[in-house]
């Protein structure tokens, strides 16, 4: 085999082998949009996230606005921190809403903003005030049983 | 008696073992104090990295490619039962960074390069060309060895790359192409779930050190050879069934460390 030969073979192969690592993380892990992206801090408390996790997206009208960087225990109130990291690019009222929402019945768990009317925006280091925690079914089931019962017990009285 | 006997084998078979991984170990910080070798005459690493690399080009992106599309097929039918077709792409693109891209692609490494690198170390020192070089005052350690190292562990890790890449691009075909689900969805989903840091980054990190046990292995198994011809063909076999081993274990051990609990 000739030398050129192989040199052409090493670049071609590199060449190939350096494009696909770059197609894996800007195509496939999305680089592009997120980790460069300039961005700043809200935090939000909430009385239950349910089953809400790191990373978990932060969707304003269904598009990912931001990530789930961190979540902590107040140990005075005992209401949970999330720490939400939102892209530079989005602005969102003052009185913005942050609710924990599910995809679907299965689907994966994330923070919804709906935005207000307040002129004001949130900066870095802010706290949303107003927030909706996250249903927890089971809760729901066993409020709807007892409301059955008690129903059919003043039933009985009757 | 016969249990002092027992344990004087055990003994003896622990010793041994401990004695070989110091051994392999020393080989190892050997091989990399030659590294300067395989930088200032980078024709011969070169020449590796075509041996290695570009040769082993067809089976892994053959490999990738059908793996990417069987695992689409069979993830579309289980999750079309449950109505979550659309994470197909999910599915394909995380077992191939975290798990299959780097182990399957590093297991036909082992196949395809280890051996080679064996056989053809093993062969140097059954016919006496590395004492040859000795008594021309040239280091083995350093024209031979290091060389295949360093081209064997460029190589690998971007094997591992196209492998995954090869995958992802088969199941596009078969659930965009053939089944027909939304181009859209496909990457999108994709996209939301897969992370740069935790799952790409891991993928590379992985395939390196894959990289270093199969080259390691290889070369390290063509200079303890036998110099028979029994020998060599031993020490081809070792090559693949010691390193496809330690790739196994090594990726369960960084598998625990990099997604325990998340």
């Amino acid at each position: 085999m000739q030398r050129a030969t192989i040199d052409l073979w090493v670049g071609i192969f590199v060449a190939i082998g350096v494009i696909s690592l770059v197609f894996l993380a800007l195509k496939v892990g999305n680089l592009m949009t997120w980790s460069n992206a300039p961005s700043y801090r809200v935090e939000a408390h909430f009385d239950n996230i349910g089953g809400l996790k790191l990373r978990a997206p932060v969707k304003a009208a269904g598009v990912v606005v931001g990530r789930v960087e961190n979540i902590t225990l107040d140990s005075v109130s005992y209401e949970a921190i999330a720490t939400l990291n939102i892209d530079q690019r989005y602005r969102f009222s003052k009185d913005t809403i942050a609710s924990i929402l599910t995809s679907g019945l299965l689907g994966e768990v994330y923070v919804g903003f709906d935005v207000g009317g307040d002129e004001e925006t949130l900066k870095d280091g802010d706290t949303i005030i107003k927030t909706q925690s996250a249903v927890i079914l089971e809760k729901l089931i066993g409020q709807f049983m007892l409301n059955q019962a008690s129903s059919l017990a003043q039933g009985d009285h009757k | 008696m016969n249990i002092a006997n027992w344990l004087r084998a055990l003994g003896q078979t622990t010793i041994n073992a401990l004695a070989h991984l110091g051994f392999i170990f020393r080989f190892f910080i050997a091989v990399l104090l030659n590294t300067p070798m395989a930088v200032t005459r980078a024709r011969l690493t070169l020449r590796e990295i075509y041996f290695a690399g570009v040769l082993s080009l067809v089976i892994i992106l053959v490999s990738g490619l059908f793996v990417g599309m069987v695992l689409a097929l069979q993830g579309y039918d289980i999750l079309s039962t449950y109505g979550a077709s659309d994470s197909v792409g999910v599915l394909v693109a995380m077992a191939m960074l975290r798990e299959l891209g780097p182990v399957v692609a590093a297991l036909l490494f082992a196949g395809r390069a280890g051996s080679a690198i064996t056989a053809e170390i093993g062969l140097m020192k059954a016919t006496d060309q590395l004492l040859a070089m000795e008594m021309m005052a040239v280091d083995p350690l350093a024209r031979v060895a290091a060389p295949r190292f360093w081209g064997g562990v460029i190589s690998m890790p971007l094997l591992a790359a196209l492998f995954s890449t090869a995958a992802i691009f088969g199941a596009y075909v078969i659930t965009v192409q053939l089944i027909g689900m939304d181009d859209g969805a496909f990457w999108g989903n994709m996209q939301a779930a897969v992370d740069f840091r935790m799952d790409v980054l891991n993928s590379v990190i992985k395939s390196i050190v894959f990289a270093v046990i199969v080259t390691l292995t290889a070369v390290f198994e063509g200079f303890d050879t036998e110099p028979t011809a029994e020998g060599v063909s031993s020490a081809t076999t070792r090559t693949v069934v010691h390193a496809s081993l330690a790739i196994l274990a090594a990726d369960f051990i960084m598998t625990i460390f990099m997604f325990r609990g998340v």
